[in-house]
């Protein structure tokens, strides 16, 4: 359960090495011990964040997860649950690629689109099921500003982005009505493994402080948010930027 | 009764609402049939809601709205024994009961708590240094159990255990459905009150300490805002009942009459910060100065124990984050507690406005039951930033010192603090998993404080 202050007992995170998700689980942490739950594929570095949650005082329990193997997901997301109430649950899963390669290699391309779009879309509904029984819980997907207006400098992540954006928002009116909240994390450059060697855009961050944003929107149920927050007013303005200006800025 | 409809459900806190199917039986039959019907998630009783945090809360499954069961059975005048359903609100009760001169022993802060909250919660009021708690004036109870039979329970007869579960159990034990209460006579509805301003925390606490059993209720409040020579001032107001001589001549005339308008209803259109540093210091300066030492006043039902209870859903003042209250016990050698956690509500910056400071008499056998003797105080904080990690630290105080939490105003703490504030919470499962192997009486509470 989650409590009057907001503090959560259990937390499943799905793509069990993003460094945002696992932040965010260690922000949680340091408030109170919890029972997580982490899902993604074998690992050393699967591995080494148990070792580090635990060193925590959490009880840490591996399952795992292929997000491309769809038929698959109902027993991950059963076998989350088997352990009690998920009280947040965060999609974090998730591949930036190439740009060049992805738009031009349709293999590539599909990948993208089924590793962020359809099995966040399968998670989802499965996660909301789920949810919609145990009557409570918060369920936090990481979208990008990406998906907020497509660039020539990677829109096939960014379309990804933008559809598992919208499913998610509507997720967010389907669920309400049954005590579960969903919070939509639109971020902007993040400092991770995944963007390593690649310039850092205007406003970047780091996984530390996109989850402090995640935290703070959990325990406030708070439904979309941005990291940095002022990020959301930079975008707010760059999609109504026309083409001809937006395609010669250096964003 | 129906089928019952999904409702969003939260405590008077306002904080951390869940869904749950609710159901209104009419009779213990109708109980028994909901508890039969029960899905995975099980099923939980709720009265009136005023419990803070989420004991009568069960996400994903039933609960119970017991208000449906609301008849005064029976009032005995000569025994002073009273007959009544579990939804049945003290409020209701005392309109009932006082005219023929009886009064209930243990009336907490407020009159809308249903007989079945009271028990649950084994209640406490002003007057616990005499009287104890609800549950030493239950005659005999009705519960409706897992497996849907139903019994009568006594505190001493054969399911004497069951019985003590129950009192204090918060509702996990089963359904409480109907009780006789033994209530006391009383000539008048008034309080001969005597108030004390008194300027600084120990005086309060010493004054307390040296001639409560003078009285038949005591409660003192304190300033949390004010700091320096200052600390902790606050108002003694201590009360036995009047008697037909203490009246004027005109209050004589229906010395039994159920004084307690409520002439307001707070409307839900507050923002959150109603209460900050700036009003939490004029309400208590206001408080504070509004009574001036007075000896011997009379006072009705509402000035004197329920002045809350004027305003409807008063709650709603705080704004749409709600609040909690934090109140704990902590034994008569540790008065020194009191002090501390003052000092972190302070250093922390929060703003309690309302912290009532009473002494506890002995508490009873129920193993959840809160009072022991000893302090409690009771902190009323708006949700904000840093008030968990605030709590949190009170909770180490307040264990490390041999206290514990009040769990119809617990909202937030561990399961191990219930755990070590608790030492007979393990013989109480027991008692709990005989009667209920599968778990079907299930909460939030519950769930979140692994009581179950």
């Amino acid at each position: 359960m989650i409590d009057a202050v907001g503090n959560p007992q259990s937390i499943l995170l799905l793509g069990g090495t993003s460094e945002i998700g696992l932040a965010t689980v260690e922000a949680f942490a340091g408030d109170r011990p919890l029972r997580v739950v982490l899902a993604g594929r074998p690992s050393s570095r699967l591995d080494d964040a148990k070792t580090r949650l635990e060193g925590k005082g959490c009880a840490v329990e591996l399952v795992d997860f292929d997000a491309q193997a769809f038929d698959t997901h109902a027993a991950v997301v059963g076998k989350a649950f088997a352990g009690g109430d998920v009280d947040v649950a965060i999609v974090a899963f998730g591949l930036l690629g190439d740009n060049e390669e992805a738009w031009t290699d349709a293999a590539k391309a599909v990948e993208l689109a089924q590793v962020n779009y359809t099995a966040a879309v399968s998670v989802g509904v499965l996660l909301g099921t789920r949810l919609t029984a145990q009557g409570h819980g918060s369920l936090v997907a990481l979208s990008s500003v990406a998906g907020e207006r497509a660039r020539r400098s990677n829109f096939v992540y960014g379309s990804t982005k933008a559809g598992l954006d919208a499913f998610y928002t509507g997720l967010t009116e389907a669920l309400r009505p049954s005590g579960v909240t969903v919070t939509v994390v639109r971020p902007g450059f993040v400092h991770t493994r995944m963007t390593e060697g690649l310039t850092p855009a205007p406003l970047s961050t780091t996984p530390e402080a996109v989850a402090e944003v995640i935290v703070h929107a959990v325990r406030t149920r708070t439904e979309l948010v941005w990291a940095p927050a002022p990020l959301r007013f930079v975008m707010s303005a760059l999609r109504h930027v026309p083409r001809p200006i937006f395609r010669r800025l250096p964003v | 009764m129906g089928t019952g409809e999904q409702r969003a459900l939260h405590g008077w806190g306002r904080t951390a609402p869940t869904i749950a199917t609710v159901v209104t039986p009419r009779t213990p039959e109708e109980v028994a049939a909901a508890i039969a019907a029960a899905g995975p998630r099980g099923i939980i009783a709720r009265g009136l809601g005023r419990s803070y945090g989420d004991p009568a809360q069960n996400a994903g499954g039933t609960v119970l709205d017991m208000t449906g069961l609301g008849t005064v059975h029976s009032i005995d005048v000569d025994s002073g024994i009273v007959d009544v359903d579990a939804g049945v609100s003290l409020d209701t009760l005392m309109r009932r009961a006082l005219p023929f001169g009886l009064w209930i022993p243990v009336l907490p802060g407020t009159r809308q708590v249903t007989i079945g909250g009271a028990i649950g919660a084994d209640i406490h009021g002003k007057a616990h240094h005499v009287v104890g708690s609800f549950g030493n004036h239950v005659v005999s109870m009705t519960i409706v159990l897992a497996d849907g039979s139903i019994h009568e329970l006594t505190p001493d007869g054969p399911e004497s255990e069951l019985f003590w579960a129950t009192v204090g159990g918060m509702g996990l034990t089963g359904v409480v459905v109907r009780a006789r209460l033994k209530l006391h006579p009383v000539e008048t509805a008034y309080f001969k009150v005597d108030t004390e301003q008194i300027d600084n925390l120990d005086d309060l606490m010493r004054r307390q300490t040296e001639d409560d059993d003078r009285y038949a209720e005591s409660v003192s409040w304190f300033d949390a805002v004010t700091t320096g020579e200052h600390f902790g001032r606050g108002l003694l107001t201590r009360a036995n009942h009047a008697t037909l001589e203490d009246l004027s001549p005109k209050q004589r005339k229906d010395p039994l009459k159920f004084d307690a308008p409520q002439l307001l209803t707070v409307p839900d259109v507050f923002p959150p910060g109603m209460l900050n540093r700036w009003t939490g210091r004029l309400f208590s300066e206001l408080w504070y100065r509004k009574s001036p030492t007075t000896l011997g006043a009379i006072q009705n039902i509402t000035q004197f124990l329920h002045p809350l209870d004027i305003a409807g859903e008063w709650n709603r003042g705080y704004g749409p984050h709600g609040f909690l209250q934090y109140q704990f016990v902590v034994p008569k050698d540790r008065g020194d507690v009191i002090r501390t956690v003052l000092s972190l509500v302070t250093e922390a910056g929060q703003v309690s406005a309302l912290n009532v400071l009473k002494q506890f008499g002995e508490g009873n056998r129920a193993p959840l039951s809160f009072p022991k003797p000893g302090w409690t105080l009771c902190l009323d904080i708006p949700i904000g930033p840093g008030l968990g990690e605030l709590c949190d630290e009170l909770d180490r105080v307040v264990l490390d010192a041999g206290g514990r939490h009040y769990l119809a105003k617990e909202s937030r703490t561990t399961p191990e603090a219930i755990r070590r504030g608790y030492p007979r919470l393990d013989e109480w499962r027991k008692v709990r998993a005989a009667v209920d192997p599968q778990g079907v009486f299930a909460s939030d509470m519950a769930r979140r404080l692994e009581l179950i």
